[in-house]
């Protein structure tokens, strides 16, 4: 197996992982606009990134997290319908990020790139970011579990059992925008959101406990990866939107699985 | 009345939503032990006026005093848990932080233990309150708060609902808040009655808050001479909430009950 390969499922096994028990979140609160925002304006992170010359990576993450945190706070206080807020940022920001970008005129960037991102170009340094960032990501999500059960069921229920419910949002929040700010440059913008609830939505058909989705999510996220990889390595085709359509197979076959 | 300190009191509470006065001056004290019942028609501020007590949402002014230490257990008027999750009976519960034997037991005097590792999303009506009723008093609560809970149950279903309300009262010696748009059938599991329409239009022992004035301005003049468990309306409501009087409308339209 070639190193670029290796690297590939490296980091895409380690997206899987966190995806996995976030995008479940994702599917019971039904975020997934809310993902899709996050994933847009991340682009605009990338843009900044170039203008002002700093580390890419931060930039994203950086741009991602403001991002998260102006929509909660929006969401909470402007008496608009929340799917119409996200779709106005999602657009306004990934705008924004092109026009932001066609400033930068000695830096030539492929938003291709961004758009589906490059598995088979992961670089260890990608992999550090992941494998770093993955791991403090899926131990505050242990660490938080419980609140953000009890507050996915009912949040106010939540809040008169004394759960911290505002803190908890927020951090669930910050997570899915450092995931997405993280896996954007591999899997891309288009995919990382499609990552997240396809596992999810998968897993949900043989699950009988919200932790069993959690890690089966991310078992299906590890065969989506594998099995997408294998099929980009020998049929050449691009190696993110295969690992997305693997998922999507998995998916399809799971439908015919009757509960017992 | 009571020397005691009230668990809660709210203080001169005013509330507004764009304008609109949805809570005017409201004071209310939750004695230790007491069932207090808050009626009113729809729109007339109950739940505001329950979250307010929880301390879920902040009036514009007035205050609210909380006894130190005061566990409050909780039923919210709808629980909608997601199809995408799963989660048995024993999983919701679990996260009171009880161990098993307490949810066991706990469900049990609720007369639901046998739905323990169902799905929640394959409980009936009344079973589902129950859970939700489980759920509030494995807080070890000194006071329970219900919001509307015999919703989704039927007419025997209720009765029972609020005998056991009762009887959990009775045995763990808490105070309950319950908000009801049907005084007929909680007076005899309730002993002071909070009639609320954007303020408290009066309130007392079940019985006389039945003749107050007030009360009968607000439901009707004819509800005087019905018997505590007829559960017969003597009035519709319009799809507002407001009062529409069998005698100025005969031809019975709207909501009827």
């Amino acid at each position: 197996m070639s190193e670029l390969l290796f690297h590939a499922l490296l980091a895409g096994f380690g997206i899987a992982l966190v995806a996995g028990p976030l995008g479940c979140f994702v599917v019971w609160r039904r975020m997934a606009y809310f993902g899709d925002t996050l994933s847009h304006s991340a682009l605009l992170g990338v843009a900044l990134g170039l203008l002002l010359d700093i580390n890419l990576n931060l930039a994203v993450i950086l741009c991602s997290l403001i991002i998260a945190v102006l929509l909660v706070s929006m969401q909470q206080k402007q008496k608009m319908a929340s799917d119409t807020l996200l779709g106005i940022l999602a657009h306004s920001s990934l705008s924004l990020g092109l026009v932001a970008v066609s400033f930068a005129e000695n830096v030539r960037i492929d938003m291709m790139s961004y758009l589906f991102g490059d598995l088979l170009a992961t670089s260890p340094e990608d992999i550090f970011w992941i494998y770093g960032g993955g791991a403090l990501v899926l131990s505050t999500l242990a660490w938080i579990w419980k609140p953000l059960l009890a507050m996915t069921i009912h949040a106010e229920l939540a809040q008169v059992e004394g759960y911290p419910v505002q803190r908890t949002r927020i951090v669930l929040t910050l997570l899915m925008a450092l995931v997405i700010a993280v896996a954007m440059k591999i899997v891309g913008v288009l995919l990382i959101t499609s990552l997240m609830i396809i596992p999810a939505a998968t897993a949900q058909r043989f699950s009988r406990t919200p932790e069993q989705m959690a890690v089966g999510a991310s078992c299906v996220g590890l065969l989506s990866v594998s099995a997408g990889l294998a099929a980009s390595w020998h049929l050449d085709t691009p190696a993110g939107p295969s690992v997305v359509v693997a998922g999507f197979m998995i998916f399809l076959t799971s439908l015919s699985y009757k509960r017992a | 009345m009571s020397s005691q300190q009230p668990l809660i009191s709210l203080r001169d509470v005013y509330m507004n939503f764009r304008e609109r006065e949805v809570l005017t001056s409201v004071n209310i004290d939750l004695q230790p032990g007491e069932i207090v019942t808050l009626i009113g028609p729809n729109g007339a501020g109950k739940t505001t006026l329950v979250r307010i007590v929880l301390g879920l949402q902040k009036a514009d002014s007035g205050t609210r005093t909380v006894k130190s230490g005061l566990r409050i257990g909780y039923m919210p008027q709808k629980l909608h848990v997601d199809q995408s999750m799963p989660l048995s009976v024993h999983r919701f519960l679990s996260l009171t932080g009880q161990p098993k034997k307490e949810i066991l037991s706990a469900l049990e005097r609720t007369n639901v233990r046998h739905v323990i590792d169902s799905p929640v999303h394959t409980l009936s009506g009344g079973e589902f309150q129950r859970v939700l009723l489980t759920r509030a008093i494995l807080q070890k609560p000194h006071l329970l708060v219900l919001d509307e809970p015999v919703q989704g149950v039927d007419v025997n279903g209720q009765t029972e609902l609020y005998h056991l309300i009762t009887e959990l009262r009775n045995e763990q010696g808490c105070s309950v808040l319950m908000v009801s748009h049907d005084l007929h059938l909680v007076m005899a599991s309730t002993d002071q009655v909070i009639c609320l329409n954007q303020h408290v239009c009066c309130s007392g022992h079940p019985q006389q808050v039945q003749k107050h004035p007030a009360y009968l301005k607000l439901f009707g003049r004819e509800s005087e001479e019905l018997a505590v468990y007829t559960h017969d309306h003597d009035h519709d409501h319009s799809v507002d909430g407001h009062i529409v009087h069998k005698c100025k409308n005969s031809d019975h339209n709207g909501e009827k009950h």
